[in-house]
């Protein structure tokens, strides 16, 4: 803390390093976010049936998205702190904007339409959420005490419900978890938190018994979709036979049979690592996590060098949350988690949880880049 | 750590935040190990396994949508049933641009705005590999100028579908019911497994009641394909179940008789066969075409339907609550009767208006010069006002209430059909609730010539009359055989009363259409059985003290709502009918006639039959 200048040595070793970190950037989760990109291309090229105009448009969206991160970085992080609870108040309101228009007719939507592009408000609570905690409890002292940790639990309670009721679970439960790694970042006891847990797991039959029948009858496919044979468990099925048949090398590039006879949907967007996995197999799957955990483990310094709580545990919470999503996809890919819709970090077609990611990115190259040399 | 002050302890809150990112790496560490494992299962263990089934992989599943039970009436008549229609269809996943296609399509098919709006209103809410209809009835040329291009729409194809069609179109339109698109909320509630390949579901009367009956279960075909994908033999395949065929108690003959008796007035019109407790025809009046939402009505045509003055979308029959006006004397005398508080000859004088003791207020009867002296049976026969306001107040609203609960006033009929209304009877309970207000004396008065607060259902009121000719046995109301279909036994309820006061009754009853005096006495020309039955007037709205009620001076829309309530034959009751025609006027006039053309045409077919 006292003389807190840079300790990334070797940031500054090279001129593009120099140059990157005048404009904000870390160099190296900037390289493995590029490579993810490129990765991204390359098997959007194979799953869409080597269709141009598709990796066209993915390209722009993937240009997009980091000059949306390249402009947050410029933002230093009391600023960002200064703004968090503004952000997620108005982030509430545009999800009840959104629960509103839908009971009023034009039919359950996850979206505003704003003419140019669609906007989703859960995209932009998924960072407001644990930013407006990540404030409160920097207000206070650590560990938070019963008071702050209720109001807390509170804010992250109304976004959970408010897009639980959309219905959107998965993206639910996603918002709660990275609601709850700020908690457990802000170091609450390891005594509330397994109490807090068994009383989670003790609440669900008591929730189990208040359910209607056809609610019950969605966990169970929820949980075992091998008793939804031509639903949820034939992505299941046929994803497995994708993964399995690529072996340890892979098919080779373009060489995916599943995905070209078009037996596994969804196979651009949410079941991409299925090809990913017949095409450059268990090889390239380690590569691709590794590569992922390298970016975690890049953020997970950054949150641990940060200068102040609030930037911490934000730093913390985006960093574990991005690897939640990478875990949960693949988890349900390889058939050991619950299908939920959840796209593959980087990887997957779409533009939203891309621009989204990125923006989380950008908060984290803020926090590392804009720091005081007058600390403490 | 001291808590007094609560100050942040920088160093502390450093230690304990590096030991929490120490332990999620940790975490992470094992999590990624976990995701490893089991791609070695999968890629190395079970790599022969998976590489196998993958070049086998040939088979795609496909669901086959379980097709629709028909609706029959009781003589197999079909009400509603399949036919064979050609829909567009678009998998969004196969087509490389959806904007730029739906344009082309657009262009070439001349699609509406509308029918767009809609698809990307559907869009939003499949998956990408669903098929959604994009219309869903096209027509031969359509399909012909769509198949001519068709090869270059990858993704869009024409699927022979069955969609629903009512042959009888708007004669039983609110009872029948029809299906739609399913919608938002429809999907939150339904199985997926079980709806996957369909996109209608019943919406309203008998469609949506017995939904769970007639949509049956979808099956599903496994298919072999060579690598283009053609198909090539059907490997397995689990046939869907059809939905269960339905039979209903309705006689559509007779219904589409109240249907053209009721001409351009609107109203209701319930006929029960006395013994079973079968509706046979249950009409509200005018109708509408449901054969447009099953194959996707325009939003301009729905809202044409819903703001049109008539309200056709709505169903009198079952949720119109009228007051009962008059045909409720003969339930009040029964009253009375069996209170011992009168007899069928008991006369009282009627000058034309009734007075509480100490009240100045006048309440006016129908006649304003009075009815003289009359016996109950001249009040039914008559519908003498002033007799019952005075039996009225004897009974009091207590003893009211309990015994007409017992017909089913104030309750649902329990009739197999979805959304019905249970009109209001009357009570302290039920206005202190309501209108927290205490109950008045005068109310009881109105209440007992059915005015007032009180109000029934055109069902409701048939139900009560099919009680009264059987003797007070009521029968919960079906439309279909509770055998048949698997739904609790009828309710059959005896209500308390004696024989005798029931044919006293009955008797008046027969006197309002077969004695001179009567009210309905135009109805006794030209018919060979016995009908007993009872008018009512029900004010739509109040004439002030001593002003004269003039009703050529009124707008139809003011006029009084006509009813009629009869059974027939009256000396052993088969048929029972309740008749409501809107600012009808009087019930003699305007709705006996109409119960009288349903209860000839149902003895004549079913003398015939005998």
């Amino acid at each position: 803390m006292i003389n807190e200048t840079r300790p990334e040595h070797f940031q500054n070793n090279s001129v593009i390093g120099r140059f990157l970190s005048r404009i904000h950037l870390d160099s190296l989760l900037l390289a493995g976010l590029i490579l993810l990109s490129l990765l991204s291309c390359l098997i959007l090229y194979s799953t869409s049936g080597q269709h141009l105009e598709t990796l066209l448009r993915q390209t722009t969206r993937i240009a997009i998205a980091f000059f949306i991160m390249l402009f947050i970085a410029q933002i230093p992080p009391n600023q960002i702190k200064r703004y968090a609870v503004n952000l997620y108040i108005i982030g509430i309101l545009l999800l009840l904007a959104v629960l509103i228009i839908g009971e009023m007719g034009k039919g359950a939507q996850r979206w505003l339409d704003l003419g140019l592009f669609r906007f989703q408000p859960s995209e932009m609570i998924k960072i407001t959420t644990p930013a407006a905690i990540a404030w409160y409890f920097s207000e206070h002292a650590l560990p938070p005490r019963w008071k702050e940790l209720f109001i807390a639990l509170v804010l992250i309670a109304i976004p959970t419900f408010l897009i639980a009721k959309q219905p959107d679970l998965g993206t639910a439960l996603l918002i709660a978890s990275s609601g709850a790694a700020v908690f457990f970042f802000a170091g609450i006891s390891w005594r509330i938190m397994l109490s807090s847990l068994g009383g989670l797991i003790a609440l669900t039959p008591v929730l189990w018994h208040f359910m209607h029948d056809y609610q019950r009858a969605r966990v169970i496919t929820f949980l075992n979709p091998e008793s939804d044979p031509i639903g949820r468990g034939y992505h299941i099925i046929q994803s497995k036979i994708a993964i399995g048949s690529g072996g340890l090398y892979g098919k080779g590039w373009l060489e995916s049979t599943q995905a070209k006879l078009e037996f596994l949907p969804e196979r651009s967007t949410d079941f991409i690592f299925a090809v990913f996995a017949e095409e450059f197999g268990l090889l390239g799957c380690v590569s691709l996590l590794f590569l992922y955990l390298l970016i975690t483990l890049r953020s997970l310094y950054i949150a641990v060098n940060a200068q102040d709580t609030f930037c911490r545990l934000l730093a913390g919470s985006l960093s574990f949350t991005f690897f939640v999503y990478v875990f949960v996809n693949i988890g349900m890919v390889i058939g050991i988690l619950p299908v939920v819709g959840v796209p593959l970090p980087l990887i997957s077609y779409g533009g939203t949880s891309m621009v989204t990611l990125l923006i989380g990115f950008g908060i984290l190259m803020s926090i590392h880049t804009h720091k005081n040399l007058l600390s403490h | 750590m001291p808590r007094r002050f609560a100050l942040k302890d920088i160093y502390s809150e450093n230690r304990l935040f590096l030991s929490r990112i120490v332990i999620i790496f940790i975490v992470i560490l094992l999590l990624v190990s976990a995701l490893i494992a089991r791609l070695i299962y999968l890629q190395i263990t079970g790599h022969e396994y998976y590489a196998s089934q993958a070049h086998n992989n040939r088979i795609k599943i496909s669901s086959l949508p379980p097709t629709r039970g028909i609706i029959y009436d009781r003589y197999g008549k079909i009400l509603a049933d399949n036919i064979p229609s050609y829909s567009l269809e678009l998998t969004p996943e196969l087509i490389p641009d959806i904007t730029e296609t739906l344009t082309r399509l657009k262009h070439l098919l001349n699609l509406s705005e509308e029918t767009l709006t809609q698809f990307k209103k559907q869009l939003t809410r499949h998956r990408s590999f669903d098929s959604i209809p994009l219309l869903l009835k096209m027509n031969d040329t359509t399909v012909a100028r769509f198949a001519v291009v068709q090869h270059q729409f990858p993704g869009v194809d024409i699927h022979a579908r069955l969609i629903r069609h009512y042959p009888y179109g708007k004669i039983a339109a609110h009872l029948v019911g029809y299906v739609g698109r399913i919608n938002e909320t429809e999907l939150k509630t339904l199985s997926t497994t079980r709806y996957k390949g369909t996109h209608s579901i019943g919406k309203t009367g008998i469609e949506k009641t017995y939904e769970g009956q007639l949509h049956g279960k979808p099956g599903h075909a496994e298919v072999e394909t060579n690598a283009q994908l053609r198909p090539i033999r059907v490997i397995k395949s689990a046939a869907p179940i059809p939905g269960e065929n339905l039979h209903l108690t309705l006689d559509i003959e007779l219904q589409n008789i109240a249907y053209q008796a009721f001409k351009n007035h609107n109203g209701a019109a319930v006929a029960i066969e006395v013994a079973t407790g079968d509706v046979l025809s249950m009409l509200s009046h005018p109708g509408f075409d449901p054969n447009p939402f099953s194959s996707g009505i325009s939003t301009k045509a729905y809202k044409a339907l819903q703001e049109s003055d008539r309200k056709p979308l709505f169903d009198r029959a079952l949720r119109g609550q009228y007051p009962p006006g008059s045909t409720l004397k003969p339930f009040m005398g029964l009253a009375g009767l069996q209170y011992a508080l009168t007899q069928i000859n008991t006369p009282l004088f009627c000058p034309g208006y009734y007075q509480l003791p100490n009240v100045s207020h006048r309440y006016r009867d129908w006649k304003t010069w009075g009815h003289g002296f009359v016996t109950l049976n001249d009040a039914i026969v008559q519908s003498c006002d002033v007799y019952f306001y005075d039996l009225a107040r004897t009974l009091g609203i207590d003893r009211i209430h309990h015994f007409l609960s017992q017909f089913g006033f104030g309750q649902k009929t329990g009739i197999d059909l979805i959304g019905e209304k249970s009109g209001i009877l009357p009570s302290r309970n039920w206005k202190r609730q309501h209108k927290n207000l205490p109950w008045y004396p005068g109310e009881t008065l109105i209440t007992g010539i059915g005015q007032g607060f009180m109000q029934t259902t055109p069902l409701q009121l048939a139900v009560a009359t099919a009680t009264l000719a059987n003797q007070g046995i009521s029968i919960r109301p079906h439309l279909i055989k509770p055998a048949k279909a698997s739904q609790p036994k009828p309710i059959t309820e005896k209500v308390n009363i004696d024989p005798a006061y029931v044919s006293d009754i009955i008797n008046s009853m027969i006197n309002v259409v077969h004695t001179p005096k009567g009210t309905a006495y135009k109805l006794s020309q030209n018919i060979n059985y016995k009908i007993a039955g009872k008018t009512g007037t029900a004010q739509v709205f109040t004439v002030k003290q001593k002003e004269k009620y003039d009703a050529e001076k009124l707008k139809e829309k003011l006029l009084d709502h006509a009813l009629f309530i009869a059974f027939a034959p009256a000396n052993a009751p088969k048929i029972a009918v309740a008749v409501i025609v809107e600012n009808g006027g009087h019930g003699g006039t305007a709705a006996a006639p109409i119960a009288k053309k349903i209860i000839t045409q149902y003895l004549n077919k079913t003398s015939h039959n005998d």
